[in-house]
């Protein structure tokens, strides 16, 4: 990932705004936490000691949407259950992304059947899949890494402009 | 005095079948006895089945498709037996029971017929069976007469069928529609 482009001086750094806003998202991408099966706890493996999410940015596990930038949704999700997760993902503040950790939170995994939703993408929007059964904790690491290339990407202002109907210069 | 004479002795004529399958004993009492039958083996002194481990119910559905058309192929002539098999009840509600002082355990099952899905409930007897009544009426369709709160247990309650009977689809039948989070 290269670092911000600018100039710098003693005591000055000139920059686009855009790449300083970036700059910051990418430094702390605080995941909510959402283990809801098995995957859960290779979750919780990415985020302790060992593995140690922290040194991308992921300081702190947020248990509180509404603090969160990526929602980590590790594990099955039943049918009864998805108003809760479209809640949860809906009182996340913009800007968010979302991680679907495991066969399950991709397609429903092994689980065919009348309880389990098969993929969350059919009731939120998910930026990065991690297929297996479990993935191991590299796999969302690997994840993590995926979503700050992506935030390295955006154009908030842009698209802070566009949507309030404004012309933006080229 | 061995178990099983102890148990035919408390339900006297309430048992409509009674065995013993690599040591667990199993009976089977009649729908409408079921409360008085539990009482007694509750309360027997000489038994004391005091607790009550579970409630779960069972669909014969395929089962006794099946049972009825095997004797069909050994022996054509026999015409009773498809009749017998049909007959038989669809479903089934059981008891586990454990008794305390003696660690000994007893299985009791009720026969449950499809057009009269209706069990009195034993939430009066042991208050643990609320939990397990209101799966089997989730999962099942079977009611529990006098049971204080007869909700689904693990679907949601907008919910139609009951998913463990054998006719319905694994898959479903797209019943999430009808919670509107997909819009
Ligand atoms: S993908 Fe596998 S490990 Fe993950 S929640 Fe589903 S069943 Fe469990």
């Amino acid at each position: 990932m290269s670092s911000i482009q600018a100039y710098t001086g003693s005591g000055w750094i000139l920059t686009k705004a855009e790449e300083l806003i970036n700059w910051g998202r990418k430094r702390s991408p605080w995941p909510l936490p959402y283990g809801t099966a098995c995957c859960g706890i290779e979750m919780m493996a990415a985020l302790a000691a060992t593995y140690d999410m922290a040194r991308f940015g992921a300081e702190r596990p947020s248990f509180s949407p509404r603090q969160a930038d990526v929602l980590i949704e590790a594990g099955t999700i039943s049918k009864k259950m998805t108003p809760v997760l479209k809640r949860i993902y809906e009182q996340m503040a913009e800007p968010k992304w979302v991680i679907a950790m495991g066969a399950c939170a991709c397609s429903g995994g092994m689980f065919r059947t009348y309880s389990t939703l098969q993929g969350i993408d059919q009731v939120i929007p998910v930026d990065v899949y991690v297929p297996g059964c479990p993935p191991r904790p590299e796999g969302l690491l690997f994840a993590l890494l995926k979503i700050l290339e992506k935030i390295e990407k955006d154009h908030p202002l842009r698209e802070l402009a566009a949507r309030n109907g404004l012309e933006v210069c080229k | 005095m061995s178990q099983q004479t102890l148990v035919s002795a408390c339900l006297g004529d309430m048992v409509v079948s009674i065995s013993e399958f690599v040591g667990d004993l199993t009976v089977e009492v009649s729908k409408n006895k079921i409360i008085h039958a539990l009482e007694k083996l509750k309360s027997d002194p000489s038994l004391q089945f005091d607790f009550l481990s579970d409630v779960v119910g069972i669909d014969n559905l395929g089962l006794h498709a099946k049972k009825a058309k095997a004797p069909k192929k050994d022996e054509p002539q026999q015409e009773a037996a498809p009749d017998a098999g049909a007959t038989l009840p669809r479903f089934e509600v059981v008891y586990l029971l454990l008794s305390l002082s003696s660690n000994k355990r007893l299985r009791v099952r009720v026969a449950v017929p499809e057009d009269d899905c209706v069990v009195e409930s034993v939430t009066g007897l042991w208050r643990a069976a609320n939990w397990p009544e209101r799966e089997i009426y989730d999962m099942f369709g079977i009611r529990f007469k006098g049971h204080p709160d007869l909700r689904r247990l693990l679907m949601w309650d907008e919910f139609k069928d009951h998913p463990l009977r054998k006719d319905y689809p694994l898959e479903g039948k797209n019943e999430e529609r009808i919670l509107n989070y997909l819009d």
